[in-house]
């Protein structure tokens, strides 16, 4: 059971820290110019971090971190749809119809 | 396409943020529902979404805490996760340095995935908005997003535990972060920067407290950087 003193500890905690997390650049160093090697590696923030946080919640998928047909069945089909379409329902509909379609077959 | 006012500038961001509110509610759903599971009460679910608003950092604090994991390694673990914001406060800074102070820090609060994600995409293919127009557009693509992740967890904590355990909701996740990375391959220095990230993600995997996100997302990030600057250096 989680305790109520530390459950609030926790969330005020990561409340300010997130907050102090997303104010860090934009807040405390404003307008001063950035040198262009940040600038550059900045630019490919969201395609690193964000494959980063997925590739292991699919790879790990099933039981006991195993690999799961299913689940790597619909991220495959939600990068193709993805790539081919540039549409992001597009991609989130091919992964879920996957997703349910192979739970179906497989059981 | 006339310059852009504020005003046009936040009805397009209301505008292009608005279907992120189906990527963002079942989250924010599902945060409510496992969170109420674990035992926390509706005013705790609220007071997480609202405090913090990062789907990932709040599942993993979730998951730690039923785990009694130590109270110092739920937050450097849910921080760590919830870096990349950082990186992305870094990113929009050239756009919207100028800002007054407390735009900013409301800006700040703001800052999530689809608004940074949208928002640099837009600063970037239109150099010549003004930093209003640009705050105006940041803005208006949290209108829709944020208030959505409020209902979505009062709902999902309302719901509690009434849903039918076959749905497979641990996977939503990971097809929404698909589903926004995808569409972002468009050249070399992306391709490389995401396949590395992937590899490294995999391979350090075992690292503890999601410190192995850190590091694949800092390697993809130098690897896209050095493909970049490669590109850069061959054309003419």
């Amino acid at each position: 059971m989680i305790d109520t003193g530390n459950l609030w500890f926790i969330i005020i905690t990561l409340g300010v820290g997130s907050f102090l997390l997303r104010f860090a650049f934009i807040g405390f160093i404003g307008d001063r110019p950035l040198p262009d090697w940040l600038l550059r590696h900045l630019r490919y923030t969201a395609v690193a971090v964000l494959p980063a946080l997925v590739a292991p919640l699919v790879v790990f998928s099933g039981e006991g971190g195993s690999l799961d047909a299913a689940r790597i069945g619909a991220s495959v089909a939600t990068v193709a749809a993805g790539m081919a379409t540039k549409n992001l329902f597009a991609a989130i509909g091919a992964g879920a119809a996957t997703l349910f379609a192979l739970m179906m077959l497989i059981g | 396409m006339p310059a852009t006012t504020t005003k046009s500038a936040f009805r397009a961001g209301v505008r292009d943020g608005a279907p992120f509110m189906v990527v963002a509610a079942p989250f924010a759903l599902l945060f409510g529902v496992l969170a109420t599971e674990a035992g926390l009460n509706l005013f705790e679910v609220m007071s997480f979404s609202l405090v913090v608003i990062a789907g990932a950092a709040q599942f993993t604090a979730l998951q730690l805490m039923q785990d009694e994991a130590p109270t110092i390694i739920v937050l450097v673990s849910a921080l760590a996760v919830n870096l990349r914001v950082a990186m992305y406060s870094a990113a929009l800074t050239p756009y919207l340095g100028k800002a007054p102070l407390w735009q900013r820090a409301c800006a700040a609060y703001m800052l999530v995935d689809q608004s940074y994600a949208l928002s640099h995409a837009r600063f970037d293919a239109e150099p010549q908005m003004s930093v209003p127009a640009r705050m105006s557009y940041f803005f208006g693509t949290c209108t829709l997003l944020i208030p959505t992740w409020y209902a979505a967890s009062f709902a999902g904590a309302a719901l509690g535990t009434a849903l039918p355990p076959q749905i497979p909701l641990d996977f939503a996740l990971p097809i929404t972060f698909l589903s926004m990375v995808a569409p972002m391959m468009r050249t070399l220095p992306h391709i490389v920067a995401a396949g590395v990230a992937i590899v490294i993600s995999i391979a350090a995997a075992s690292i503890p407290y999601s410190l192995g996100l850190l590091v694949a997302g800092i390697a993809g990030m130098m690897a896209g950087a050095q493909v970049d600057l490669w590109l850069e250096r061959r054309a003419p």
